[in-house]
């Protein structure tokens, strides 16, 4: 092992914060180009042979300052941006940013707006979480139900590129509506959709759920306690996955939400298949939402009156939405006009990944990267 | 020259070729198949059906620089391709194809493929430690730790064979199976074969030694060009190895019914269970998600071990009493 150990201090140089392992550990880097860290995210592991002894996530390799350059342009500007964090549920990006504004300077929106917000908003948490399911199922070593996800992927997104302009980075909503209206066609899409969908989940349970391999690599594996969650300021799947029903459609409910009946889905154990499990069930309840925004869609304007250069008070706002991955907060704070001194963006996936290093403790290599499927970080969005 | 030396070298040319035909047919079948599972067309482009990709990568693989890492040793890392594909050219020499078609016939032929298919672990173990990378180490030990379990009840599977049938001679194994194949009556030897030889071949959902969502690509990381193709080669060979064997003991080999093709039945017959069991292998890989690693120590040394213990028992003490 002579050469390895001359590696381990020479990753020791390069991470002080990590102390030379002992004779019969060594160190592993996975990632930043690693098949199933999805992104450049890079884990040093300290490892006892298969298994881990510690993991310490490096962050930052797809930074762009996307904070910093919110604070150096008015909304139109950086909107696009917003839909640059989290390539997998662009809209709920979208949603938090033009709510901060709304909500700062108490704009207006027309209802027909709110509604078609919501029904793309959960078309667009349906994409990101058939994005899940494949990506989850691929690092555990299942090649096939990517392609079958993928399938109706890319349905959802022929629906919302008719509408939004494009098929992964959205920039559809603008304070105080949005920037096209949906038509007929895009509704009977949808309906189509949502009827193929609910025959789909048959076959996810074929293929997937019922597989006495998936069960044996998820149950038990990756144990996020409540209490450990509450710690560390987990939100989203991953926080219902452990049996806390905190959602902040129901909790902090925004825009038109409250018109809808759905339920919000808990797992019981906090292990990787009950996260599976509460993914699965809220694509059914986004299907529910979607159903019943199209069943009440209001007629009217589909964008508000709006000045053209925003008028902001002084003072300070944030705006919370329900992203496909958890809680994603936008705070702002103004100093008047139209470029905000101060814009703070709390993205679920960070708060998610900082469980990693308490939760891999002991863990076996295959089950590390189990547990990090199953918790849907998106890198980008981490790093912004 | 003696007429038997031609007659070996014609052999080993024939064997090669088949080697490197096996492999582009199981790589077309692999890439096909894999994509009619996932609802796409797959290979299309090259040839009617892309029939010629696989000839294509072939070449482009010949044409890519070797790349040896700076740090691995150097002689050791080209010697690893080397020591994987040539003891598995060798089985093809004993595998009877048709009643008359084997280059030469042993009497211990089951124990010779054995024991070559048992070298492609030394090759393994020599590529991951010579590359000098944690990977592949990781790969390594992996596949050496199956593959080492996963020969036990691979042979105690075969053994009950042997005690019906007092021969290791591949064609005496055929010839006993006159009235009825031996999975009709070894049913339970045929499954932990079958599973055993999936994990001996380090295919999916055993494919540990080469899972790329954890190890990038387990023993083979560092190799590129034809240093990555003899391991490929090697892969498919040993399937088809499995196979074969899998076929003479279990369905009656090249026994079948009678065809209008005169001597070439038995080949038809054969190649059809060989492919066959190899479709199943395919299939099996691109449905199941992979095993985590001591979950398939587990499943080898508590459940597949006594079973087939058990089944050597049970089928010695049957013997006695016939």
């Amino acid at each position: 092992m002579g050469n390895l150990a001359e590696n381990n201090t020479l990753h020791a140089d390069l991470e002080p914060a990590i102390d030379i392992p002992s004779d019969n550990h060594y160190y592993l880097n996975m990632g930043p180009q690693h098949p199933s860290t999805h992104g450049v995210l890079r884990v040093l592991l300290e490892m006892d042979g298969e298994y881990v002894v510690e993991a310490q996530p490096v962050l930052g390799y797809g930074h762009r300052m996307q904070e910093k350059m919110g604070e150096l342009k008015n909304w139109r500007a950086f909107m696009p941006n917003t839909g640059r964090m989290d390539y997998a549920a662009a809209l709920q990006y979208n949603h938090g940013y033009v709510g901060l504004y709304e909500r700062l300077c108490g704009i207006e929106v027309p209802a027909r707006a709110e509604y078609i917000r919501v029904i793309t908003s959960e078309l667009n948490r349906i994409v990101s979480h058939h994005l899940w399911i494949g990506a989850m199922l691929l690092d555990m070593g299942a090649f096939t139900p990517i392609l079958y996800t993928f399938d109706d992927r890319e349905q959802v997104l022929d629906i919302l590129e008719d509408v939004t302009g494009s098929r992964l980075t959205y920039c559809y909503f603008r304070v105080g509506g949005v920037c096209k209206d949906i038509d007929d066609n895009f509704i009977e899409k949808t309906r189509a959709f949502i009827k193929r969908q609910r025959e789909r989940f048959d076959i996810y349970n074929d293929l997937v759920t019922g597989n006495i391999i998936f069960i044996k690599r998820t149950e038990g594996i990756g144990i996020i306690s409540p209490d450990m969650a509450r710690r560390y300021g987990v939100t989203g799947p991953v926080l219902r996955g452990s049996g806390i029903a905190y959602d902040v459609r129901k909790n902090e409910p925004y825009s038109v939400y409250p018109n809808f009946d759905f339920e919000i889905p808990v797992g019981q154990n906090g292990d990787s298949y009950d996260r599976y499990m509460v993914r699965l069930e809220e694509i059914e309840q986004s299907l529910r939402i979607i159903e019943q925004a199209l069943d009440q869609l209001p007629d009217g304007p589909f964008l508000g009156k709006v000045p053209k250069k925003l008028k902001m008070p002084t003072g300070d706002c944030s705006f919370a939405v329900e992203a496909a991955r958890g809680e994603l907060t936008y705070y702002l704070v103004s100093g008047g006009g139209d470029i905000p001194y101060r814009l703070k963006i709390r993205v679920p996936s960070y708060s998610n990944l900082s469980v990693l290093p308490e939760l891999c403790q002991g863990m076996l290599l295959s089950d590390l990267v189990a547990a990090m499927g199953s918790m849907d970080l998106v890198i980008p969005e981490i790093d912004r | 020259m003696p007429p038997e030396l031609l007659r070996m070298i014609i052999a080993a040319v024939l064997v090669v070729a088949f080697v490197f035909l096996n492999a582009m047919i199981l790589g077309y079948m692999e890439r096909k198949v894999s994509a009619h599972i996932q609802r796409r067309p797959g290979l299309m482009e090259v040839g009617p059906h892309g029939v010629l990709q696989l000839l294509i990568d072939g070449f482009k693989l010949i044409g890519k620089q070797l790349v040896v890492p700076e740090a691995s040793n150097k002689f050791l890392f080209r010697l690893a391709p080397i020591l994987s594909f040539a003891p598995c050219v060798l089985p093809f020499v004993v595998i009877p194809f048709a009643q008359k078609l084997q280059i030469a016939s042993m009497d211990i032929s089951l124990i010779f493929i054995l024991a070559m298919t048992s070298i492609n672990v030394i090759a393994i173990l020599v590529a991951g430690w010579a590359s000098n990378n944690k990977y592949s180490l990781f790969g390594t030990f992996r596949s050496v730790a199956q593959a080492v379990s996963y020969e036990i009840p691979l042979l105690l599977s075969i053994l009950s064979i042997i005690l019906i049938t007092n021969t290791f001679s591949l064609q005496g194994i055929i010839a006993a199976q006159k009235y009825y194949w031996f999975i009709l009556i070894q049913p339970l030897a045929f499954i932990i074969y079958f599973i055993s030889g999936l994990a001996e071949t380090n295919r999916a959902p055993f494919d540990m030694p080469e899972a790329e969502s954890e190890l990038t690509a387990g023993f083979h990381t560092e190799y590129s060009g034809m240093g990555f193709s003899f391991f490929f080669l090697a892969e498919y060979a040993n399937m088809f190895t499995v196979c074969s064997i899998a076929t003479v003991l279990f369905l009656g080999g090249w026994k079948g019914i009678p065809l209008p093709l005169g001597d070439y039945t038995g080949i038809f017959w054969f190649m059809l269970k060989v492919y066959g069991l190899l479709f199943v292998m395919i299939w099996i890989r691109w449905t199941f998600p992979r095993v985590r690693f001591d979950q398939l120590m587990t499943f080898c040394w508590k459940y597949l071990i006594p079973f087939s213990l058990a089944n050597l028992l049970i089928t010695a003490v049957l013997v006695k009493l016939i």
